[in-house]
């Protein structure tokens, strides 16, 4: 008897266990809806991209397309529940149906693309990977690091990237495996290694937190391509509409001058199509992935448009300091292009 | 079945089933099968058309791909333009290495606090007690990741030896670094070297290696029948010849001839650039897995040795003694070998919490199985099912060979019936 109560309970455990691996597939915008809640995979840290505040509010430019969507999707930029990923459980929380949109400075590659069954739906950051070394190693060029023991959070790009460059290179280097940014800093402060890499935004996110940043510098060679963006599963491709567009109308209302402050002014006398089409006084464009007319209006009023975002959160202006660059919309030389919204 | 022929006139009914004691048991024990089946049947099921659903297969190749990525101090030829295989197989060996000296060491360690426990010296007793109750308390992973980052905090970085007045200078005659990332050690060097034997998959062995093993192995054979010779001569005469000298000899003059010839010698670690080279550096993350492993799992053993030693009744002790033995031939004529008999079973499975254990070596970035193919590769590949089922089943083989081995030792040992 003891025997069978015992099986009984593995059965009824089985079936608890197969019933939440359901949820994973199936129609992400009314699950959205109907449980009032965006489920967001967001960095476990990293300041400016996606961190907790003092009070405990995420906040970040990661964090700002997650407030976006939401406000398209649920009418409330507040409305969002931010799950912490590793470098290691973010594809998988995504695939498995635990978040509905990954915005993790996550790079944009092939594989994790089709292999993955992820979709990339644009580049929210242009990004390349580069090394943070202490200043008085005085090491001025990654060409320099050959033998140097260098922390490197696993399951990356940057993993790769950094075994390819010191091969082509012929130097050698001792890998320090470790998991998230908060260990990595602290390996490196420690000194248990020479030289820190992951993308060159993130370096600098993580030099600002410093107490002490003007003695480490981040050394010229950028090494890779890291286009990095917000994903969703691959599958549901009304969803990975609305996040797509979503992403695109910060960086549309940027390019036609539309901020938070004067949003409400330019939806009922704006004179430019385009602005009354994206802001929904013209044509119904939100109908047609499932939302109503004042979709994009709501996700830039979230936290303003793609300009607005980067300001406030790692701009020049901010500890982080990081300028424009390819990050500049392409009237001003930069890569960032919205498809036309018509 | 015999009743029912015996009951002429009642014929069997459906109810039967449910309220006929003869037949009730089978009933529930087809019932409960079923229902497991079922279950087992629908979690596969559910899994396929998940799989399917996501647009995902379910297949090995990943194995056989590009890896890419780098493991710190790998014991075979690696780099990473090996597949996740070759991977895979460094960390298993790194965790059949971490298990296989945290075994030794937590045994070692286990019977000494054991046996200490039961000392008649107070402090030094209480003392063991003390070991025993923090260590088996606390749980395994906080000893890991403070031995850890002990190591990384207090000591020094490989810059610190360096210069004119370096702030830290290397232990034992200059051959050993202690640094927050490795502790650099000596090498052994040949001045006359042999070569190496090739076995195939860039795997080598040191012609010497195998030298040393050979001279090692055959002469503890050649041991143990000059102790038997002792025996046969001791049990005609009754004089035991002396044979400590011969057995040294044997042991020893082979291969201090082989150190000779093969011109061995120390190489120690130098800083050249970044950090030490030359030498062997071992890992922080490997020393500190091991010390926590072996501290932890110690103060089990210890537990179970002295559990052993007390099931063993006193009259035995009090009898050795009374035939005149002295205490530490009591403990190993009479008491050790009655007391095996109890330590040896709970002792596998503390061998075998150890190994799967060291999977917590990822908390140090120590890359050991979990490290490489449920880390790295899994992630890479994005290849989840495939590289945890991979990973349950090679523990398992792993733990089935550890408590096989020990249970052919275990008969061995046992009360032998006559």
């Amino acid at each position: 008897m003891k025997k069978s109560v015992f099986l009984g309970s593995v059965a009824a455990l089985a079936a608890v266990t197969g019933g939440a691996a359901m949820a994973a597939e199936g129609d992400t915008l009314k699950a959205v809806k109907d449980r009032g809640e965006l489920i967001c995979g967001v960095n476990t840290g990293l300041v400016g991209f996606a961190a907790p505040d003092a009070s405990g509010n995420w906040t970040g430019f990661d964090v700002a397309v997650c407030k976006a969507v939401a406000a398209a999707v649920l009418g409330d930029p507040n409305k969002v529940k931010y799950v912490p990923t590793t470098g290691q459980t973010r594809f998988t929380a995504l695939s498995s149906g635990e978040v509905d949109v990954l915005a993790r400075n996550s790079t944009w590659t092939y594989s994790r693309d089709t292999d993955l069954k992820l979709d990339f739906i644009g580049v929210n950051y242009y990004d390349g990977q580069g090394f943070m070394v202490r200043k008085d190693l005085g090491v001025t060029s990654a060409k320099e690091l050959d033998g140097a023991t260098i922390c490197i959070q696993t399951g990356t790009t940057t993993e790769l990237n950094l075994a390819d460059y010191f091969k082509a290179n012929n130097m050698s280097y001792q890998p320090v495996n470790i998991d998230s940014n908060a260990e990595g800093e602290q390996q490196y402060m420690a000194g248990a290694c020479d030289a820190y890499t992951t993308d060159a935004s993130g370096l600098a996110a993580t030099r600002a937190a410093f107490a002490d940043p003007e003695n480490h510098i981040i050394l010229p060679e950028i090494i890779s391509k890291e286009p990095l963006g917000p994903a969703v599963r691959h599958g549901d491709n009304n969803w990975g509409d609305i996040v797509r567009w979503t992403l695109n109308a910060l960086i549309a209302a940027e390019e036609y001058g539309v901020t938070s402050t004067n949003i409400e002014e330019l939806a009922t006398n704006s004179e430019n199509p385009e602005v009354q089409r994206l802001l929904g006084a013209s044509d119904e464009l939100g109908a047609m992935m499932g939302l109503d007319k004042d979709w994009a209006k709501r996700a830039i009023l979230a936290s303003g448009n793609y300009g607005e975002i980067f300001a406030k959160t790692i701009g020049e202006e901010t500890p982080i300091g990081l300028a424009r660059g390819l990050n500049a919309q392409w009237t001003q030389g930069g890569l960032l292009y919205a498809p036309p919204f018509r | 079945m015999v009743d029912i022929s015996a009951q002429p006139g009642t014929s069997f009914r459906l109810s039967m089933l449910l309220y006929d004691r003869r037949y009730r048991s089978m009933t529930i024990q087809v019932i409960v099968f079923i229902l497991v089946m079922a279950a087992g049947w629908w979690l596969v099921d559910n899994t396929i058309r998940n799989l399917q659903a996501l647009g995902k297969d379910f297949n090995f190749g990943f194995l056989f791909q590009r890896a890419g990525y780098d493991i710190p101090s790998p014991p075979i030829p690696y780099n990473s333009d090996d597949t996740h295989l070759r991977a895979a197989i460094v960390g298993l060996l790194n965790t059949v290495i971490v298990s296989f000296l945290g075994c030794i060491a937590a045994t070692i360690l286990g019977i000494a606090v054991g046996v200490a426990r039961l000392s008649n010296n107070w402090l030094f007793a209480r003392l063991m007690t003390v070991y025993v109750e923090m260590f088996r308390n606390i749980p395994l992973l906080l000893w890991i990741l403070i031995v850890y980052a002990i190591f990384t905090e207090v000591l020094p970085p490989p810059n610190a030896y360096r210069g004119e007045n370096p702030a830290a200078s290397m232990i034992l005659f200059d051959n050993v670094a202690l640094t927050n990332r490795y502790t650099a050690i000596p090498t052994l060097g040949l001045t006359n070297d042999p070569g190496h034997l090739d076995l195939g998959y860039r795997i080598t062995v040191d012609w010497a290696t195998i030298a040393f093993a050979v001279v090692l192995i055959g002469g503890w054979f050649i041991r143990k029948a000059v102790l038997n010779w002792a025996q046969r001569v001791q049990d005609a005469t009754g004089d035991r010849p002396v044979t400590w000298w011969i057995n040294l000899g044997i042991m020893l003059v082979p291969s201090l001839l082989l150190i000779w010839y093969f011109g061995l010698h120390l190489i120690p670690p130098e800083l050249k650039g970044f950090n030490f080279v030359g030498g062997l550096n071992v890992q922080n993350g490997f020393v500190a897995l091991w010390l926590a492993l072996t501290l932890y799992t110690g103060a089990f053993i210890a537990e179970i040795v002295r559990g052993g030693i007390l099931a063993v009744s006193k009259g035995q002790t009090e009898a050795a003694y009374a035939l005149g033995l002295r205490p530490n031939k009591t403990m190993k004529l009479v008491i050790l070998p009655q007391a095996l008999r109890v330590i040896i079973p709970p002792l596998i499975s503390q061998y075998l919490n150890l190994t799967k254990n060291s999977s917590l070596a990822i908390a140090v970035g120590y890359m050991d199985l979990r490290g490489t193919l449920g880390g790295t590769t899994l992630n890479q590949t994005g290849r989840e099912l495939e590289a945890i089922l991979l990973m349950m089943l090679i523990y398992l083989a792993l733990s089935l060979l550890i408590s096989g081995g020990m249970n052919i030792y275990n008969s061995r040992v046992k009360l032998k019936e006559r």
